[in-house]
């Protein structure tokens, strides 16, 4: 029973930081229909930008943390200024987009390797090393803190797209974007704002996994998992990406527990075509009809 | 540069052209977008190499085998997700590819992640070509086909073309078979030319890279995806002083394609011997007439 609780615990702060990532998938794609690949080299950049916040700047951990947000959210935002908007403003198809966003990716990745090089850097200590005892449990100081982070940063989104303009203007753009830019909203704004706030918490999940494991150029990959848990809760539907990282978190690490550590990865690949097959929909998703 | 070198880059676009042919069936004529090739071509590398280790059967029987292997799980895969609409197929073969990758890393039996060595290095430069060479007869017999229309109609319009009465989900799966079964057949190639195969060397980056050279080559065209793969596989060659720079321009130009440029090199035209006979006699003219053509050709891949 420990061993499951431990698990658990393992399993709900993997998951809370795979929904962070996640719902910057779901925030592109329920506005503009394509998944952006991309996203893997935001989270990598954020990752690095906390390092060297921490390490070559020598800025506290709290101001490390905020530069890391602003700094991925600003990253976000070029991509989509140089990348995606040229392709939009000629109505491309969404197969050029996800194109791009991969050559983007690639960009990326292999310029921080060409410029900061492929080695694996470790975070300063920021938490004590020592878990905390909680009855026989023992709980990580940075499991928590992730779970802190990734609750505080996915209620203020829940907020801004349930109670401001911009965020109803989000809502609008999801249901029908043509619509919604005759009715006066500027989605150019929308996408502006989804892109800022889908980079600043992909930012976050790069630190924390960085904070966690290690800084590496390839540490981008990671999103693969949030893309399926993304597609497992319902690509486009928020609260769908955050059932369904949570969900897939609990199933890796659980897998990873009592089955075999090397059918992690696998399960989660068989979870995502499962559900392509079951139900493509996702668990809350809409799903996309193709536009005849 | 060695003849030495050069032979094995050429050898190296031989297996590359093959699945990319099979990607430029499935997405440049037919519409449907694979980020998991990598996996139907691992399937037919270690179907081949398995056929040649411990069975014993002849090299080219067993890349055919190779390649119908392929081709079953493409069957397999598409029978599926072939009814789903947007980009959710294009997921569905992400995880397919991906989860080939992890099972083959995980059965001991086929080796795990240190994967099947020990196979008769028999992928030549003659074998290439000539494989190539009927790879490119076949396909440019099939796409000038009846079936070879219909997949075109159906990249075209789908709903139209159900509607003239074509068996939509019937020529994708035509198409994705027929794309499995060249990927399966690359494998096999690649498996008997490094003489060792590993999970390793199917990740879904490689999946990309063929989809890239598919849409740089330019879509609906064959030619196309020759001359892309000859372009993309010896660039990277040539770079190779820069480095780690290079995939820093590869992912540039991948963008800036995209962006200036998507029809890609010759999208929806085709290279033929009528027309360079042309260009050598009237190289002005010649580009003056084509590129009229092309902007016509381009109106239908908008």
């Amino acid at each position: 029973m420990t061993v499951f609780l431990q698990q658990l615990i393992n399993g709900l702060s993997l998951g809370s930081v795979y929904a962070l990532m996640a719902v910057g998938y779901s925030l592109v794609y329920s506005i503009m229909n394509f998944s952006n690949f991309a996203h893997g080299g935001v989270i990598m950049v954020g990752a690095y930008i906390g390092y060297f916040a921490m390490t070559a700047l020598g800025l506290p951990f709290w101001l490390a943390f905020i530069v890391c947000g602003l700094g991925a959210g600003l990253l976000a935002i070029l991509l989509e200024r140089l990348v995606y908007f040229p392709l939009r403003s000629r109505s491309a198809p969404f197969l050029y987009y996800i194109i791009s966003a991969m050559g983007a990716s690639i960009f990326l990745e292999n310029i921080v390797i060409a410029t900061i090089g492929p080695t694996f850097r470790t975070y300063p200590q920021v938490f004590a090393t020592g878990p905390i005892q909680v009855g026989g449990l023992a709980i990580g100081r940075i499991d928590v803190f992730m779970i802190i982070v990734a609750v505080a940063g996915l209620l203020l989104l829940t907020l801004i797209i349930e109670k401001t303009k911009v965020g109803l203007a989000i809502r609008a753009s999801s249901y029908n974007i043509k619509a919604s830019t005759l009715m006066g909203v500027n989605v150019n704004m929308v996408i502006f704002t989804i892109f800022l706030l889908g980079g600043v918490l992909a930012g976050y999940a790069g630190m924390l996994f960085g904070m966690k494991y290690t800084v590496y150029p390839q540490i981008g990959n990671i999103t693969t998992k949030s893309f399926i848990a993304a597609v497992f809760g319902g690509l486009g539907s928020l609260p769908g990406a955050i059932v369904g990282s949570v969900l897939l978190g609990l199933l890796e690490t659980l897998t990873a527990a009592y089955i075999s550590s090397n059918l992690r990865d696998l399960i989660a690949f068989v979870v995502l075509i499962g559900v392509l097959v079951i139900k493509p929909s996702g668990l809350m998703g809409k799903l996309a009809e193709e536009k005849a | 540069m060695s003849w030495y070198y050069i032979e094995g880059i050429l050898i190296n676009c031989g297996y590359v052209l093959m699945v990319v042919l099979g990607l430029s069936l499935l997405t440049g004529f037919t519409g449907l977008f694979s980020f998991g090739h990598a996996g139907f071509m691992a399937i037919g590398a270690y179907a081949a190499a398995l056929c040649t280790l411990y069975l014993h059967i002849p090299y080219i029987p067993a890349l055919i085998i190779g390649g119908l292997a392929a081709m079953l799980a493409g069957l397999f895969l598409g029978s599926f997700t072939l009814k789903l609409k947007g980009d959710y197929f294009c997921i569905a073969t992400l995880g397919f590819g991906e989860a080939v990758r992890l099972i083959f890393d995980n059965v001991q039996a086929l080796g795990g992640a240190r994967g099947l060595s020990g196979m008769a290095m028999k992928t030549t430069l003659p074998v290439v070509l000539t494989v190539s060479a009927v790879a490119v007869a076949a396909l440019v017999c099939l796409i000038n086909s009846r079936h070879g229309r219909n997949m075109v109609a159906i990249r075209e319009d789908e709903l139209a073309a159900q509607v003239s009465g074509i068996n939509v989900f019937r020529y994708k799966m035509m198409a994705l078979a027929i794309s499995a079964l060249y990927a399966g057949i690359g494998g096999g190639l690649l498996a008997h030319y490094m003489g060792y195969i590993q999970p390793a060397m199917f990740k879904m980056v490689k999946s990309t890279e063929y989809t890239i050279i598919v849409i740089f080559g330019g879509l609906g065209s064959v030619t196309g995806s020759v001359v892309g793969t000859l372009l993309l596989t010896f660039l990277p060659e040539l770079l190779r002083e820069f480095e780690n720079w290079r995939l820093v321009i590869y992912g540039l130009a991948v963008i800036i394609i995209m962006i200036s440029r998507p029809r890609g090199l010759m999208g929806g035209t085709e290279l033929r011997i009528g027309s360079l006979i042309r260009f050598f006699k009237n190289p002005f003219g010649f580009f003056r007439k084509r590129g009229a053509a092309g902007e016509e050709g381009g109106q239908g891949h908008a």
